[in-house]
């Protein structure tokens, strides 16, 4: 009774020109209005970073900006970012390399071997752990893994270098646990959840009959993923790896509270090093001179064009792979 | 191609799968035992961390922690609360309106572009919203607020949220649209009375989601927010002043040279933790129930 009442109200309502036509102009103009904000949002992201560096550009030349290897913001007042520019590459690709393989393995793990429930709560467990904040894991780095890697890592090597081969030592650097190696190891096991999560979502896609036809071939189960699963999924697996890079070029807490900040170049394997969002975060605040506040900012631009590129290969390889043109399902 | 059962037995190939097999699990324990003890150890220091004054007591100066007077971060998470509110309100908005476009005007001359913009805006590291916050709010208020911290986490929670309300919104049948449309409804009452409470689980997990990245961000909060000792004189202070957040104050506690300090580094580690994890369980087991139905 009440249902038939509501839809006899609903058909009695006005349904004049200016309930449907005008109604229906301004909900769609609201959409669109906020829909192009959020185009101004990363257009005034670019024009803002780009425009409050320019100070920096403007002294040092944009790509002396970049290859400028002092940063000096006490006496000298000379910027340059290629410290940081470095030290964001080296430990963004070590990290991905130290994650790639093992994501990739729980992905298809989960994916293909683990029965269900088991596949269901490691995968749920991946989810998880992709949500912990950054600071989360920079307290236990800073506490826990930093003291325990250097006694138990760093100080042997280093005290076996002192002894057999003193050549080695520029290249190993300060044992003192936090630097290069500590904030690359935890890194990788930050962007592992997130390259986990695409990989199985990138397996997922793969259609029940390309593996039912590697099946009825008579292919072991190994040769049904490497024959029929992975070959289908590598371009989401590819657009995934190179969406976790962004995520690690851009990850400040945890690599700040590590990474030992030392802005001189060059860099070792377990000495200090920067990053570009470390060396922002730690210095933004303190900045006094208008050229050190606008130098940090062109290295926020810089970073910026970087994660920009990143993410447009992404974009691009997932488009050109699936059905639905980007289209949420 | 090279067929995959060349050159080998059959016991090789069996011998080679339970290899791979032993290889994934080996992979998988190895890579979720490091994980878990982030997460064991995070519990076990911030539990013992954790006493009555951390909910009831300001934070103060170092002195005040290190002369054993009670200290704590009611100021944080109050502080945090708010900022957090004002990044859902100013967020939900835009989120929902890009999304509703994105979903329910399928072929609008924007679309392809928006959602190009709108993954990158995703993928662009939290700190750079931070400075755009930084650029677009403090200087010109001249002041650190927690009003800037709100726009910086929302800046954060836009993209999510209008992706994740486009999903949800496509998962509701076309012929749902049909039914509105063929009583007579014009588009936008299809959309606001059929459509959105048919996929409100979907929308409310989105929210949640979003809310829960942006809960746990530091890096634009620190030149926003900014961070305070104290509890604000007058509440306007809590959005006009420079206001206290869990994870900048936790980074400023656990960089700190006091040992009191990083007790309860720990402390506010658990108690955002806690605040992540129960609002992403949520929204899982709200997708779940979902999915049920």
């Amino acid at each position: 009774m009440k249902r038939e009442e509501k839809i006899n109200d609903v058909l009695k309502k006005p349904v004049g020109v200016i309930y449907r036509w005008l109604g229906d102009r301004i909900f769609l103009s609201a959409a669109v209005i906020l829909g192009l904000s959020i185009i101004f949002l990363s257009f005034s992201m670019a024009w803002v970073l780009y425009g409050e560096g320019r100070a920096a550009f403007s002294e040092f030349g944009f790509w002396g900006f970049l290859k400028g290897t002092t940063w000096d913001p006490g006496i000298q007042l000379i910027f340059g970012a290629l410290p940081f520019l470095l030290g964001t590459i080296v430990t963004s690709v070590a990290a991905l390399l130290i994650a790639f393989f093992p994501a990739i393995a729980i992905g298809i793990f989960i994916a293909e071997y683990a029965p269900r429930w088991l596949g269901n709560i490691i995968e749920n467990l991946v989810h998880l752990i992709a949500a912990i904040p950054s600071v989360v894991v920079g307290i236990w780095g800073i506490f826990v893994f930093a003291p325990w890697m250097r006694e138990t890592i760093y100080m042997p090597v280093f005290n076996w270098a002192t002894e057999n081969s003193p050549s080695l030592l520029p290249v190993l650097g300060n044992p003192m646990g936090y630097g290069m190696a500590t904030a690359t190891i935890v890194l990788a096991l930050m962007i592992i959840p997130f390259t986990t999560a695409l990989t199985r979502d990138a397996i997922r896609q793969v259609p029940k009959e390309q593996r039912e036809a590697a099946w009825a071939l008579g292919a072991t189960r190994w040769e049904v993923i490497r024959m029929a699963v992975i070959p289908y999924a590598r371009g989401g697996i590819l657009a995934g790896a190179i969406l976790s890079f962004g995520r690690a070029i851009g990850e400040t807490m945890a690599v700040a509270m590590l990474i030992g900040n030392k802005n001189t170049f060059p860099f070792s394997i377990m000495g200090p090093a920067a990053t570009m969002p470390s060396v922002i975060i730690n210095e933004f605040r303190e900045a006094v001179g208008s050229l050190h506040l606008s130098s940090l900012m062109a290295i926020g631009f810089v970073l910026f064009v970087i994660s920009l590129i990143v993410n447009l290969v992404a974009a691009y390889i997932t488009r050109k792979l699936s059905i639905s043109g980007g289209q949420a399902v | 191609m090279k067929s995959f059962a060349e050159n080998k037995t059959l016991f090789q190939r069996n011998l080679w799968d339970r290899f791979m097999v032993g290889l994934l699990i080996v992979s998988t324990i190895l890579v979720m035992v490091p994980l878990l003890i982030i997460i064991g150890y995070v519990i076990i220091n911030g539990i013992s961390a954790l006493n009555w004054e951390f909910f009831t007591e300001e934070l103060g100066s170092p002195a005040r922690a290190m002369q054993g007077r009670p200290t704590g971060l009611v100021h944080t998470i109050i502080g945090t609360a708010v900022v957090d509110l004002l990044a859902l309100i100013i967020s939900a908005p835009v989120g929902l309106g890009a999304g509703i476009l994105l979903s329910e005007y399928p072929d609008h001359k924007l679309n392809p572009f928006l959602r190009i913009i709108n993954d990158t805006l995703n993928g662009m590291p939290a700190i750079l919203k931070g400075l755009l916050a930084f650029a677009l709010i403090v200087k010109p208020m001249g002041t650190f607020s927690g009003l800037s911290g709100g726009f910086a986490l929302a800046f954060v929670m836009i993209p999510i949220i209008a992706r994740s309300t486009e999903s949800a919104l496509m998962n509701i049948p076309w012929s749902i649209r049909e039914a509105g449309l063929a009583i007579g409804l014009p588009r936008w009452r299809v959309v606001l009375s059929t459509v959105m409470p048919a996929a409100k689980t979907g929308l409310v997990t989105g929210f949640l989601i979003s809310f829960a990245r942006a809960a746990g961000e530091a890096a634009p909060l620190m030149f926003t927010s900014f961070g305070n000792n104290y509890l604000p004189n007058h509440w306007t202070g809590m959005i006009f002043g420079p206001v206290d957040t869990l994870p900048q104050r936790l980074y400023s506690l656990a960089i700190s040279p006091y040992k009191e300090w990083h007790a309860m580094g720990w402390a506010a580690g658990i108690v955002l933790l806690v605040f992540v994890i129960t609002l992403f369980v949520t929204a899982r087991l709200l997708t779940r129930e979902n999915k049920y139905n």
